[in-house]
């Protein structure tokens, strides 16, 4: 047996036992160091007959690489054997709970105003708001309700002075006021916000919200209201049929007057909309009156349109199927958490309103 | 308006079913609120009369009576009323009988170890009336019926209206008939009207003063002698029960029949107790009179009333008094039927707080020339019912009613409604609903029926037309989608980041009220002004918000109650500081409590404090688009902060307006409103205040340039006064070379041994690097040298060796 020969099966049967690190490194300086056994037959092959000086090396670089081989595998199997012994004293309960974080969320009104909003955007209209303190002027006398009508009294108001000249907006109407003296039609607005009522049951809260919509130009008739209201509840609904009932009305800053009501049937106790042949009144809408396009020196022979106001709370309590509207003002953590949304969670015309 | 569909047959032919008038009611404007079906339950209600009482052994406020039904025995009934007593006639439920109002069913049941068989009914329990203070009583003239079925059988449900405040012809069958004939629902029949064919003269003198505010414009009248006033007859007490009246007299009955029959609100005086003749004037301040609700009611100037030589007997139109009242032993009558004016009777009315039927009717406008129609209809019943004699009608005027006119351009309906209807079709509708039509060329000229106070110009009659062909003919014109005009504006849109931007931040929203308690507004108020409400709910509500913390604090309060302490909530709305419209700012406010990492099996268990409330709100400012760089923050608090926790802040070091607050509540005033809390922190955001650029965010952004030159990071630590804040130092730093200074960071802060009393250190951190070169250890050191300097020089402070 040559003396190559020798070394490799005398190595390769050391490699193949149980070693450590430093034994592999040990090996290999007994191969590879300076006067290691592969190194020393490396400087041999000049005194190795030219005959045979050939093959020598070729035999020899063969056993070279395999031990080389043989030792780095078996360098990366120590290794990964340690690895895997450190990563088994590591192993931790997964199944504890995660750091703390608290979730905020948005109220459902915000959620609702955002929705309406997102789609009248759509439809060209823009967000118009007024104060909540109101003068009587635009709260009533501008909206065709002078005083002593009856009809003020449907409206209970929250009056700041004795001379009752000055309260709180019991609907958002008077942003239609604001808006038209401001600026020349055509208009094309919504205006939602805060209005006040003094009354206070089971169903009604002295605050609640409502949408004020209003829609000038120099044809638009009941029909584009039709299709306005129309376009809102399906798309608020998010429902594709829609069972939407027009019923004639009485609001003093409005005529034609109607009141609008969508079907609805209840199944397990939920409101299932557009179905059944339940009416639920939603909202109030008209063409604007005439006097109260006067009243904002807005010309009704050359300009006419429509007017809406619809009680956002109520909306929201449809979709989200909630039952209660004193709850909405009352500020319990645990509704807030039920029936609020995550703020990453905007309404928009491409990602849809809810999920 | 309460209706049946029989009395409505009264003035309507028709073959069509309560069903579609149900619906037909509903399409032309009125409105359908409920639908009662008494008639099935009906027959239970007897008439009965309690013929003993005992007190309940086992109850103070119970008795146990004996109750006569008009059977063999009596029933056992434990009844809770005051006005329970023997003798008394009144209404009785069996067992089984389902109560209208609260929809109960009786069932015979054991009060307080005395067995009850059924109920004696107060009028609200039988939708009769809204008084529930004990129970019915009927008059002794209800005697002979004892046993008897109280309601009439009736075929017809009660149909409850809601009637709009502008159509008062409808609170009376005749006008509902005419609207639903004009419909198409049925024909409306012909008024077979009794004229009284008299030749007696009616001789008590009325007389209406001609005055400034004089409410009544005409009054007629008829007298009535020798009538014997009874219990009315079956079918008139029927129709009284049917739409849920209860029967009083004849008299009364007859002109509530009438009343709710034409709309025509009639008075019945007991001529007998007035004193020579009537006087219709305005009221001197201070007069007084009994009503006939039994309550003394004393005036001011220019109330609408009727009076004799005596004194006032009645108001106007609202309600009439004790002194000249029908009973039943009146004999003469004087019948009035007059016109009062709405706003004079609203003025009055509001005035007195008094809301009665015929006030309900007159302030909306009743026929002006209904007044003898009324009278003729009334008279000849009680003559029927009552006997006695009518006399001739005595009608006094100071106004005559002016009819009203309308040109209508019939193209006007299109226009407004989108679809088309002929004009011979609105000539028909018109005419059903009374207008008197005329064409001329484009128009229609329109006289307008005396019944319709409503209609004045063109467009009351395109409601008309419109809503009589149906609202279901409007066609859909779906609406265009485009925009030409930005949907929110810039501060809006800042309304709603700031929203979202607080919410992420683990706050959940509220929304409280815009009013508040005044003890709780007065800590928050500061030099503002208290806006307080005439006529709040309560006294907890009485005033506008000055802050939101008021609210917020509460609600957090009442959270900590439901034993939620580690809280955080904000909301976003208004704050008041005057009571003129516009006098307000929009405030996104929030409160945080409690603990952070409460209970965690990691991470340590601290107190919320001010710098993670001034983290969150920094942070806000920040996504909103604001450099923080710029912002300048100082201690310069409200008195409802913590005065050494507490901060605000600028947008830019011109401090121009505050951009927000943050910092712990006053203990005081945790301690005042007995908050059960150990911090509170909260901050206040002033929408408002935030300026806005004129760039959009992106052209504010400055040109995209980054250094891959080597950077390097260095320690400082500074000694300084307690008083100098680590802003100064930061700012100092900042303006050596802005360009090749980053990162600015504070990681110590440290007080104590080593360190002078009245002194801190402060360790900062910060990376310098230059966008042109690697910089060398030279150009470091200058650098060095020039912030220590700099700080040194600016601040006072000490590099510490």
């Amino acid at each position: 047996m040559s003396d190559l020969k020798k070394i490799r099966d005398e190595f390769i049967s050391k490699l193949k036992g149980k070693l450590d690190l430093s034994e592999i490194n040990q090996i290999k300086s007994d191969l590879f160091g300076k006067s290691g056994l592969v190194s020393s037959q490396f400087k041999k092959i000049g005194t190795i007959v030219e005959s045979e000086r050939k093959k020598f090396a070729s035999d020899l670089n063969v056993i070279k690489d395999e031990l080389q081989d043989l030792i780095n595998s078996k360098i990366n199997e120590v290794k990964n054997a340690e690895i895997n012994k450190k990563l088994d004293r590591e192993k931790i309960d997964i199944t504890l709970p995660e750091r703390p974080f608290v979730r905020g969320k948005i109220h459902p009104v915000s959620q609702t105003i955002d929705e309406i909003s997102s789609i009248f955007s759509e439809i060209g209209f823009s967000v118009e708001e007024g104060p909540d303190v109101e003068n009587e002027y635009n709260n009533f006398t501008a909206l065709n309700t002078p005083d002593n009508h009856p009809a003020r009294d449907m409206h209970d108001t929250f009056y700041l002075d004795e001379k009752k000249q000055k309260l709180l907006r019991t609907h958002t109407s008077p942003v239609q006021i604001r808006t038209m003296l401001k600026d020349k039609p055509p208009f094309k607005i919504i205006a939602p916000g805060r209005t006040y009522r003094s009354d206070s049951d089971q169903t009604h809260a002295p605050m609640f919200h409502q949408v004020e919509g209003l829609h000038i130009d120099k044809n638009i008739n009941m029909g584009h209201l039709k299709g306005c209201l129309n376009h809102l509840i399906k798309e608020f609904f998010e429902v594709d049929k829609i069972k939407m009932r027009f019923r004639p009305s009485h609001f003093p800053f409005t005529e034609p007057s109607a009141e609008v009501d969508i079907g609805y049937e209840m199944k397990d106790g939920k409101i299932i909309i557009g179905e059944g042949d339940q009416w639920l009144e939603i909202l109030g809408c008209g063409m604007v009156h005439p006097n109260v396009l006067k009243n904002v020196k807005v010309d009704p022979i050359k300009f006419q349109g429509y007017a809406f106001g619809i009680g956002i709370d109520r909306l929201a309590m449809l979709k989200y199927g909630i039952n209660d509207l004193r709850a909405f003002f009352d500020c319990d953590y645990r509704w807030l958490n039920h029936f609020g949304f995550d703020p990453l969670d905007v309404p928009t015309n491409y990602r849809g309103l809810s999920r | 308006m309460k209706i049946t569909f029989d009395w409505l047959q009264d003035h309507l032919k028709t073959n069509l079913k309560e069903k579609h008038l149900l619906k037909q009611l509903t399409n032309i404007g009125l409105e359908v609120e409920s639908v009662d079906s008494l008639s099935s339950d009906n027959k239970a209600f007897k008439i009965a009369k309690i013929v003993k009482t005992e007190k309940h052994p086992n109850a103070d406020r119970l008795k146990v009576c004996d109750v006569d039904v008009g059977e063999k025995e009596f029933k056992k009934v434990v009844c809770g009323a005051a006005n329970a007593r023997k003798g008394l006639i009144t209404i009785y439920a069996p067992p089984g009988a389902t109560i209208p109002k609260t929809k109960t069913k009786l069932v015979v049941a054991k009060i307080r170890d005395v067995t009850s068989y059924g109920m004696l009914c107060s009028e609200s329990e039988l939708n009769l009336s809204d008084e529930s203070d004990g129970i019915t009583e009927l008059s002794t003239k209800f005697e002979k019926s004892i046993g008897k079925n109280f309601f009439a059988k009736s075929k017809s449900n009660l149909i409850d209206l809601s009637i709009t405040p502008n159509r008062p012809d409808c609170l009376g069958f005749r006008g509902i008939a005419r609207d639903l004939a004009a419909s198409g629902f049925g024909k409306l029949l012909e008024l077979k009207e009794k004229k009284i064919k008299s030749i007696t003269k009616q001789t008590l003198k009325i007389k209406i003063i001609k005055e400034k505010n004089q409410g009544c414009t005409a009054f007629g009248s008829c007298l009535i002698t020798n009538v014997k006033n009874t219990e009315s007859p079956q079918w008139l007490k029927n129709k009284l029960i049917s739409v849920g009246q209860k029967p009083i007299s004849a008299i009364v009955d007859i002109t509530n029949y009438v009343m709710l029959d034409i709309n025509r609100p009639l008075h019945a005086y007991d001529a007998d107790k007035i004193e020579k003749s009537i006087i219709v004037r305005n009221s001197n301040p201070g007069e007084k009179f009994t009503a006939l609700d039994n309550k003394d009611y004393k005036l001011e100037k220019n109330m609408c009333v009727i009076s004799d030589q005596k004194g006032v007997l009645g108001l106007g139109g609202i309600i009439g008094g004790i002194r000249s009242g029908t009973e039943l032993d009146t004999k003469n009558i004087l019948l009035e039927s007059a016109y009062f004016e709405p706003r004079s009777i609203r003025n009055t009315s509001k005035k007195l707080n008094l809301d009665t039927d015929a006030k309900f009717r007159f302030e909306r406008g009743i026929d002006p020339l209904s007044i003898k129609a009324g009278l003729n209809k009334a008279a000849s019943l009680i003559k029927e019912i009552c006997g006695g004699k009518i006399s001739k009608i005595d009608v006094q005027k100071i106004e005559t009613h002016k009819t009203q006119i309308v040109k209508f351009d019939t193209n006007l309906f299109e226009k407004i409604s989108g679809f088309k209807i002929s004009v011979k079709e609105m000539i028909k509708i018109l005419e059903d609903l009374g207008f008197k039509c005329k064409k001329e060329k484009k128009y229609l000229k329109l006289t307008v029926p005396s019944w319709r106070p409503d209609i004045s110009q063109e467009i009351d009659i395109v409601e008309e037309l419109v809503r009589i062909s149906g609202f279901d003919k409007i066609k859909i014109i779906p609406p265009i989608k485009e925009r030409t005009k930005p949907t929110l504006t810039q501060t809006q849109k800042m309304f709603h980041f700031l929203q979202r931007a607080i919410a992420s931040k683990g706050y959940l929203e509220a929304i409280t009220w815009s009013f508040t308690d005044s003890n709780y507004n007065d800590y928050f108020k500061q030099t503002k002004k208290e806006i307080k409400i005439i006529n709040p709910i309560s006294s907890e509500l009485g005033v506008l918000r000055s802050s939101i913390f008021s609210n917020l604090i509460m609600y957090m309060s009442k959270n900590l109650d439901r034993g939620f302490r580690d809280l955080s909530i904000f909301e976003i709305g208004p704050v008041f500081f005057g009571s003129s419209p516009g006098e307000q700012t929009t405030v996104v406010c929030g409160l945080s409590s409690g603990k952070k990492s409460r209970l965690s099996w990691i991470d340590k268990e601290r107190d919320v404090d001010v710098f993670d409330v001034k983290r969150d709100v920094v942070q806000t400012l920040i996504e909103a688009g604001y450099n923080s760089d710029k912002f300048f923050i100082d201690d310069d608090t409200p008195n409802y902060y913590h005065p050494g926790k507490s901060g605000r802040i600028f947008l830019n070091k011109d401090k121009d307006q505050v951009a927000a607050y943050f910092g712990e509540i006053h203990p005081n005033i945790l301690k005042k409103i007995d908050i059960k809390i150990d911090t509170l922190i909260g901050f206040e955001i002033f929408l408002e205040h935030l300026k806005f650029s004129k760039k959009t965010l992106n052209d504010q952004k400055s040109k995209f340039t980054t250094s891959d030159f080597q950077k390097s990071e260095r320690d400082f630590a500074f000694i300084v006064n307690k008083d100098v804040k680590a802003q100064d130092l930061i700012n100092a730093i900042s303006g050596v070379d802005q360009k090749l200074i980053s990162n600015i960071k504070v990681f110590d802060v440290y007080e104590g041994e080593n360190i002078p009393d009245n002194q801190k250190s402060i360790a900062i951190n910060l990376t310098i690097q230059s966008l042109e070169k690697t910089l060398n250890d030279s150009d470091l050191e200058k650098i060095n040298k020039l912030i220590i300097e700099t700080v040194e020089n600016k601040t006072g402070a000490k590099i510490r060796s």
